[in-house]
């Protein structure tokens, strides 16, 4: 039972000029049809005044039909974009943070993609890979999107983009990263704006190697960005792994895993725990008295969806990220600046992410002019990254996936009293993902 | 294998089995006495935990945001019970269902509207958040000691007045005979209205306890819903008895696979089998408990009885 979440929502958006012209667009393909039906009446036997009556009626039926097909031809079809993400239950805030990116990125572009007028339809996947398939088959074959975007978790990305792409649409994901799209199943038409699973692991056990630390406890949820999460922290961190330790995507209570944990005596943890997870991760974690006793260093834990529930429980805290609310750059202190204004909170990375990815469509429909039928063109265009990034300028390597810095995070009280996460020291400079050899394409 | 670690995952999965016979009560009272399907049980656990949540944070005081959460979530739930809920009794079980899954969303969205998506800073009262030494070498959370206690008194308390009293007395006759029990001149309606005003109030004392371990967010009540269907099937569908075996036997069994399958596993299949097979297995152990029992015993282990 798929529903796009708030289709209603989404039109209400739109403007009423453009609901306008969207209902044109339905009668001149209507009008047509009517009319010829009632030209073909001669045939039957009638009076005088009906015949003017009817010619009356057929003369404002094509000058309707004339003023609608004039207009659709004066105003292109609107960019249709479809937009995945989670929207209710527990990761619904993820997908809130996203889904205001996308609105302050069309604020920004003037509610224009390339010049062209844009319809954005959002989807709701509930965090479930079928559900979010089942979107992206509604938005491809009903709504003839001309990108499909968004999208959170590993496993509902393994669903969707194949759907997708198969069906020759461009897909620019903003969040998740498995590695089988960075390498074997890369595709001409799919381009990510946030970064390959395991690149962001590779910096912390980068940053925990060159810390000579041992004897750490790796924990992530069991799907296949926990999996990629682990094997990337691994590609860097070479001294001793106590265990690996998968629990279940969405799980509420970490007490049994934190036993055993305290049981094998560690001298540090790693932990890959997004969304709701990390909020009850952390927390546990800290009643455990577990803090200062074994540090804790994360991915994509202790982030601004965390921060607030969690308050002081991750002061402190380790992360690596390739994007913060402090980097320095002009993009991104007018992304920060206008999201806290329009909202009234901070946004994180997944926010930040969805937000260049509309920049990323709307610098290719620019390049072919508003010519969407031309993907090639606008491959190329994309290929450039030619957009104002909130990470600052970076490049795609050959299988779509950013080329970009890496830094250390660090949890700390802010001026106002608020946690906040500040950026330490760069890690990677121009980091490539560890699948792009893999990856067929040539460009 | 480290015996002090099996005890302190003993007491894990105790933990975790009370907070789930906090909710499986409520369910199964409703279900066993009114014959209702109710899915929004969740909802009201939701409902429970961020009413704690946010009168904790006003007052400053835990046990002042229990005890409003208790009051207000009664009040919600006899409310819901009389506008929605009275009218389904006569219908099917899937009229049941997707009314109150309707709830759900209803309940879902209402607190994103009230308190926004975010999850609400929640955080152990500060005089439950020290450890007791339980065992030597095992340090426990004193917040989920007190949940066990709480959940054990809560169990006792349940036991005395379904066995003891006058409310009790009726609360089994109805689930024996409701149609008796109206002709012998007891208000049904009322008494309705009362067990699920009560069943919402033991929700709401669960999610009021689980708002400072867990998060506090708009669908908070789905995740442990699904589990505490599984206890109610375990322990038998009506039975407070069969809700408090069920629930310790879906703790246990969780935790102690969540905890000792893999290293079991790794004995056997070896340590990178295990690794895959270990996660996924432990996730499915108490399906597969439940599989079995009503395979064996389809009316559950502690069934109700009812003519």
């Amino acid at each position: 039972m798929a529903h796009l979440h708030p289709p209603t929502r989404a039109h209400a958006d739109l403007g009423q000029r453009q609901l306008r012209r969207l209902d044109g667009v339905l009668e001149s393909r209507r009008l047509p049809a009517a009319s010829i039906r009632t030209t073909q009446w001669p045939g039957m036997r009638r009076t005088k005044e009906v015949t003017v009556r009817q010619l009356r009626i057929v003369l404002v039926l094509l000058l309707i039909v004339g003023l609608f097909a004039g207009q659709a031809v004066l105003a292109a079809e609107p960019v249709k974009i479809g937009f995945i993400t989670s929207l209710s239950g527990p990761a619904g805030i993820i997908g809130k943070h996203m889904k205001d990116s996308v609105e302050l990125a069309l604020e920004h572009l003037g509610r224009k993609v390339g010049g062209l007028d844009v319809e954005v339809i959002y989807g709701d996947d509930q965090r479930k890979p079928d559900v979010g398939k089942q979107l992206a088959d509604e938005m491809l074959k009903k709504h003839k999107v001309n990108f499909v975007s968004g999208i959170i978790w590993s496993n509902v990305m393994l669903a969707v983009a194949p759907t997708v792409t198969g069906a020759g649409t461009i897909m620019v994901g903003t969040n998740a990263g498995p590695h089988e799209l960075a390498g074997k199943m890369c595709s001409e038409l799919y381009f990510t704006t946030s970064w390959q699973n395991d690149q962001t692991p590779e910096a912390m056990g980068k940053y925990m190697q060159d810390q000579g630390l041992t004897d750490v406890y790796a924990m992530a949820p069991n799907y296949a960005a926990g999996k990629d999460m682990v094997s990337g922290f691994k590609r860097y961190f070479k001294g001793r792994v106590v265990d690996e330790v998968y629990t279940k995507l969405g799980q509420q209570d970490y007490q049994a895993e934190i036993s055993q944990l305290r049981g094998k005596n560690p001298k540090a943890v790693f932990v890959f725990y997004p969304g709701d997870m990390g909020i009850q991760f952390l927390k546990q974690y800290a009643q455990a008295g577990l803090r200062e006793q074994i540090p804790l260093y994360s991915v994509y834990t202790v982030d601004e969806i965390s921060l607030p529930a969690v308050g002081e429980a991750a002061l402190g805290n380790y992360e690596t990220r390739y994007w913060s609310p402090d980097l320095k750059n002009e993009a991104n202190a007018k992304y920060v600046g206008d999201f806290k204004k329009k909202f009234g909170y901070t946004p994180s990375f997944y926010g930040a992410q969805s937000y260049d990815g509309i920049l990323l469509i709307d610098s290719a429909v620019r390049a072919v002019r508003g010519d969407l039928g031309n993907k090639k063109g606008m491959v190329a265009a994309m290929r450039k990254a030619d957009f104002r990034s909130t990470r600052g300028k970076f490049s795609f390597n050959v299988n779509h996936t950013p080329i970009q810095n890496f830094y250390l995070l660090r949890a700390v009280k802010g001026a106002g009293g608020d946690m906040e996460m500040q950026i330490q020291k760069t890690v990677f400079e121009n980091h490539k993902d560890a699948y792009y050899q893999e990856c067929p394409m040539k460009w | 294998m480290n015996w002090l670690l099996v005890v302190e995952q003993c007491l894990n999965g105790l933990q975790f089995g009370v907070m789930l016979f906090l909710m499986a009560a409520g369910l199964t009272l409703v279900f066993g006495i009114m014959n209702l399907v109710n899915l929004a049980h969740g909802s009201l656990y939701m409902v429970g935990a961020y009413l704690a949540t946010a009168a904790f944070n006003r007052t400053g005081s835990f046990l002042a945001g229990v005890a409003f959460a208790l009051a207000a979530t009664l009040a919600i739930g006899m409310l819901v019970e009389v506008i929605a809920l009275r009218t389904l009794y006569e219908r099917d079980h899937l009229d049941q269902v997707l009314a109150t899954f309707g709830l759900i969303l209803f309940f879902n969205e209402a607190v994103a509207i009230v308190w926004g998506r975010a999850a609400l800073f929640t955080a152990v009262p500060r005089a439950l958040s020290g450890h007791l030494q339980v065992l030597p070498g095992i340090p426990y959370p004193a917040y989920r000691a007190v949940i066990i206690l709480v959940g054990l008194a809560v169990a006792l308390l349940l036991y005395v007045v379904v066995s003891r009293t006058r409310l009790g007395m009726l609360i089994r006759a109805g689930a024996s005979n409701r149609t008796m029990v109206g002709a012998l001149g007891v208000n049904i309606r009322l008494l309705y209205t009362v067990v699920f005003g009560f069943g919402a109030a033991l929700a709401a004392l669960g999610g009021a306890m689980a708002g400072p371990i867990y998060s506090v967010l708009p669908g908070m009540g789905e995740e442990i819903l699904i589990q505490v269907f599984v206890v109610i099937v375990i322990g038998g569908i009506g039975s407070i008895r069969g809700a408090l075996v069920g629930a310790v036997v879906v703790g246990m069994v969780d935790t102690l696979g969540r905890a000792f399958l893999k290293p079991m596993l790794s004995t056997v299949i070896g340590p990178s089998a295990a690794d895959n097979a270990g996660p996924a297995l432990a996730s499915m152990l108490i399906y597969i408990l439940m599989a079995a029992v009503l395979f064996f015993r389809p009316q559950g282990l502690f069934p109700a009885v009812r003519s």
